[in-house]
């Protein structure tokens, strides 16, 4: 048995709330495939064949200890071993990893599936390598020097004679491994895979309807169930009649299940199984629920903007205070105080919530579109009382995650209706389910105080945020002390200003809340890039100038919500995007009549991107025409995935922006549907344009950086052709009235 | 109550409740998943498939009202993913998640066997009543593009 040192990636992966997220890695090159077989009968818990299998069949697998959910890891990842390993493309496979929590910790959140896969990947790839190179040279009895990876196998360039790895792989597993620490890695200026566009393995079968969605799993005798959950947060059942539900055609069982509050949150309610989805939807609507609404029933938008509002007119938490912002502002020649709001948004992931599980006495099996499968295995076995390595996960592609799929409630509460009926079930949720039952981004609340003076530099900043806050839902004690990670980059802005005050109010709201695509970015990026042009606006000064002026020289600026980890924000990398973006924009170069640009510039996930809009405004309409990024995400992997996620990310941003809010009646969310919380349609799509920075920096994230500058390069933009300042999102008419 | 109908060009027959959608029939009792759930309502094309050529959502068609009719799902417009337009997909890798691509190749077929060369606004009026969460839309353009410049399409259309 060879074995391979573990790489505990613990903290490469930053994945909120869900518990500590580490990334192991190792690998093993099995004897034969029969070998590998036996070693999993033998020992099924052993890690050795976590990652990369490499069978005599030249076949090469990496096991996939992420899940894919649109954001590419399925391609990318298997670039970069490739890459180490010099594969032909052709021989690699991926397979999705089993959820062995021993090995395992591949939640997928974080940007982070390339950036903390890819010293390990490259190093378990040359670490294999290696081996193959030696185990070739011995196997010619040659010096190792004159051999050299190639193809998929080891060349020996004199004698012209080449062995694939599954020709050496019986020998290269009876050599030592590498220690991954000190293994060669392939010099970057050789790199044939990594930085070359290469097409999703999986487009084929999505393109054809064979690609398996969690919602596509079926088992023998599976039941269809749906449950009716309070419409208002925090409410139960104060009872039910199941009668006329159940005399719908096709529905089997009506049950009860509780609301949980540990391990993950869910609402509990009526359960209502059947022998296809459809007749349970039908037999839900026959259900007679009285609902005992409980504590948040008298909750709106209008309360808690109220709240907000209140917060605002007291001094909040000192959260970062530079100087004396109180003090510049009274004094200053110019200054401006405004203030900017956001609303609740939803994921609404192209594919609803669901899960599939059955729970027997000895083990159970679940098939679950999940960014955390662990956490998805960990609350079924705490619902059936199982131990954990009796639940198999089996992770599957996934509609849509944006985050909504890293919480384990749907799990939960499928678990908790297999468990009570002992049959394999699939729990549906509906369009409205989904939309009234998200965990849905903050709503917050910000303002602004900002002073220029008279040289036109920043005298003062000052932000208080109120915001309903995600680690809130998580900490209910206040533990985790949230402020700072609330503002994510707006508390260490790259504008240099010498009076820096940063305060925070916790507003609370029985409206649940999560990690949405971009995080607390999506709001910070919108407050800090708008509010830096209207201080350019107060100074008189043009909208990028004044930006890459107040940036000013190069320098690292460490992160003030997170100092341990500390990834600093490099001035010189953002202020080259910025500049990036507005030269393919043609900064500066007059538009058609009617046409106006905006730019905004951003650091999130340890990634810079900005972005020129191009906007006209007619009868109080925005219409976006085009939108121009530049983005710096460290070396690109797969530029063409970069791409689509900057593009998506972009589509993302416009929903929030250009649609619909989520809003709060009577404790309930007033959407339900797509009728009344629309998505962006294609004849709505700007022309968007993406410009990657080919950095020799290692990858950073990219699935959510593209987000946060959109919303500031269109509100900038809609204010350089209007002078109307949007400063509440969605776009409300009246504020271009 | 027995329907019959033709199912990407076989005889079908189910029993089922006669207001059952169509989705449903296809997903849960005949456990042809390529067709997806996303609203229920007509709002966003996921559940988008063919019903006498015509493109019909399919989760608010009545079983009862497809009787007779031809029916053609993702699964149907070919056995091994060699349609035009689905090797437009493939070669523009227009998916990302692939949630809608069903319900977009579908409806992108049925645009091309109306408009054989269509204009960008073409596409844009047609292709918008099918939501893609990804944005994937500036790639599903230049593929109903290339499957439109494709010789089996224009031969097919013709």
């Amino acid at each position: 048995m060879t074995t391979a040192p573990v790489l505990n990636r613990r903290d490469f992966l930053k994945t909120g709330a869900a518990g500590g997220a580490a990334l192991v890695i190792a690998f093993h090159l099995p004897a034969s495939a029969h070998a590998a077989a036996e070693d999993q009968e033998k020992k099924p818990a052993n890690p050795l064949n976590a990652w990369v299998r490499i069978t005599p069949d030249n076949r090469v697998t990496l096991i996939l200890g992420k899940s894919e959910m649109g954001q590419g890891a399925m391609t990318a990842l298997p670039m970069i071993l490739a890459e180490e390993l010099y594969l032909d493309w052709k021989q690699v496979s991926v397979e999705q990893a089993p959820t062995d929590p021993k090995i395992y910790d591949h939640g997928t959140g974080g940007s982070g599936s390339v950036a903390g896969s890819w010293l390990p990947l490259r190093r378990a790839g040359a670490a294999a390598r290696e081996m193959f190179v030696t185990a070739a040279a011995q196997h010619w009895n040659v010096s190792r020097d004159t051999c050299k990876a190639q193809n998929g196998g080891v060349l020996h360039g004199a004698r012209k004679q080449f062995l694939t790895y599954g020709e050496l792989v019986e020998d290269a597993a009876k050599l030592p491994v590498p220690d991954f620490n000190t293994v060669p890695l392939k010099n970057s200026d050789d790199f044939t895979i990594v930085g070359h566009d290469r097409k999703r393995f999986e487009a084929a079968a999505k393109s054809t309807g064979a690609a398996k969605f969690g919602i596509d799993s079926r088992m023998p005798a599976m039941e269809y169930a749906v449950i009716a959950r309070c419409p208002v947060f925090g409410g139960k059942v104060a009872k039910f009649d199941a009668s006329k539900a159940k005399a719908v055609p096709g529905v089997r069982d009506v049950i009860s299940i509780d609301a949980v509050g540990e391990g993950a949150f869910t609402s509990g309610g009526i359960v209502v199984l059947a022998n296809n989805s459809w007749a349970a939807i039908q037999g839900r609507k026959a259900l007679e629920i009285t609902w005992d609404e409980g504590p948040n029933a008298s909750e709106s938008s209008e309360s808690l903007r109220k709240h907000f509002i209140e917060n605002a007119a007291k001094p909040g938490k000192v959260v970062r205070n530079d100087g004396d912002a109180d003090a510049a502002l009274s004094s200053a020649a110019k200054k401006i105080e405004v203030v900017y709001e956001l609303p609740f948004a939803p994921h609404a992931c192209m594919e609803p919530m669901n899960c599939t599980v059955h729970i027997r006495p000895d083990g159970a099996e679940a098939w679950v579109p999940t960014q955390a499968p662990q956490w998805a295995q960990a609350v079924i076995a705490q619902v059936s009382g199982l131990p954990p390595e009796k639940v198999n996960v089996h992770t599957t592609l996934m509609g849509g995650g944006f985050g909504r799929r890293y919480q384990a409630d749907f799990v939960m509460e499928a678990a908790q209706v297999a468990k009570a009926t002992g049959k394999p079930v699939q729990v549906l949720w509906t369009r409205e389910d989904d939309m009234q039952h998200d965990f849905y981004r903050p709503a917050s609340y910000h303002k602004m105080q900002g002073a220029v003076d008279a040289q036109g530099k920043v005298a003062a900043w000052k932000h208080f945020q109120s915001s309903t806050s995600i680690a809130a839902v998580w900490d209910k004690n206040g533990k985790d002390k949230p402020e700072a990670s609330e503002f994510a980059t707006a508390a260490f802005i790259p504008y240099e200003t010498p009076n820096f005050r940063v305060e925070y109010a916790l507003a609370h709201s029985g409206v649940p809340r999560a990690w949405w695509r971009s995080v607390e970015h999506s709001s910070s990026g919108f407050v800090v890039e708008t509010f830096v042009d209207e201080l350019a606006a107060a100074a008189g000064a043009d909208p990028l100038k004044f930006r890459l002026q107040l940036i000013g020289d190069a320098r690292k600026i460490p992160d003030f919500t997170n100092p341990k980890e500390n990834k600093p924000l490099d001035t010189a990398r953002l202020k080259g995007v910025l500049q990036l973006a507005a030269e393919k924009a043609e900064w500066g170069k007059p538009l058609p009549n009617g046409i106006a640009r905006g730019i905004a510039g951003y650091f999130s996930f340890e990634s810079y991107t900005a972005a020129v809009a191009e906007v006209s405004v007619k009868n109080g309409v925005v219409h976006v025409h085009r939108i121009v990024y530049a983005v710096d995400c460290g070396r690109p992997v797969n530029p063409a995935g970069v791409v689509a996620q900057v593009e998506s990310a972009a589509v993302y941003a416009l929903s929030a922006m250009m649609k619909d809010a989520i809003t709060i009646e009577r404790g309930r969310v007033k959407q339900a549907n797509f009728n009344d919380y629309d998505m962006p349609r294609m004849k709505e799509m700007p022309k968007i344009e993406v410009h990657v920075v080919m950095s020799k920096e290692d990858p950073t994230g990219i699935g959510e950086p593209g987000l946060p500058v959109v919303a500031p390069a269109v509100g900038n933009a809609v204010f350089a052709a209007t002078g109307k300042r949007l400063r509440r999102l969605p776009i409300q008419a009246a504020d271009l009235a | 109550m027995a329907t019959t109908f033709t199912l990407n060009g076989k005889s079908q027959t189910v029993d089922v409740s006669p207001d059952m959608p169509l989705l449903w029939v296809l997903r849960d009792t005949l456990n042809m998943t390529g067709t997806k759930f996303g609203c229920g309502m007509a709002l966003c094309g996921a559940c988008t498939v063919h019903i006498n050529g015509e493109m019909t959502r399919s989760c608010i068609t009545p079983i009862s009202s497809v009787a007779g009719k031809k029916i053609t799902t993702i699964e149907g417009l070919s056995a091994d993913g060699s349609h035009p337009v689905q090797q437009a997909w493939i070669a523009e890798d227009v998916p990302q998640c692939g949630y809608c691509q069903s319900g977009q190749i579908m409806a992108a077929v049925a645009l091309l066997s109306k408009k054989p060369n269509p204009t960008d606004a073409d596409i844009d009026d047609f292709m918008s009543g099918n939501i893609c969460r990804c944005g994937t839309y500036q790639r599903i353009r230049k593929a109903i593009h290339r499957a439109a410049a494709t010789p089996a399409t224009k031969a097919k259309s013709a």
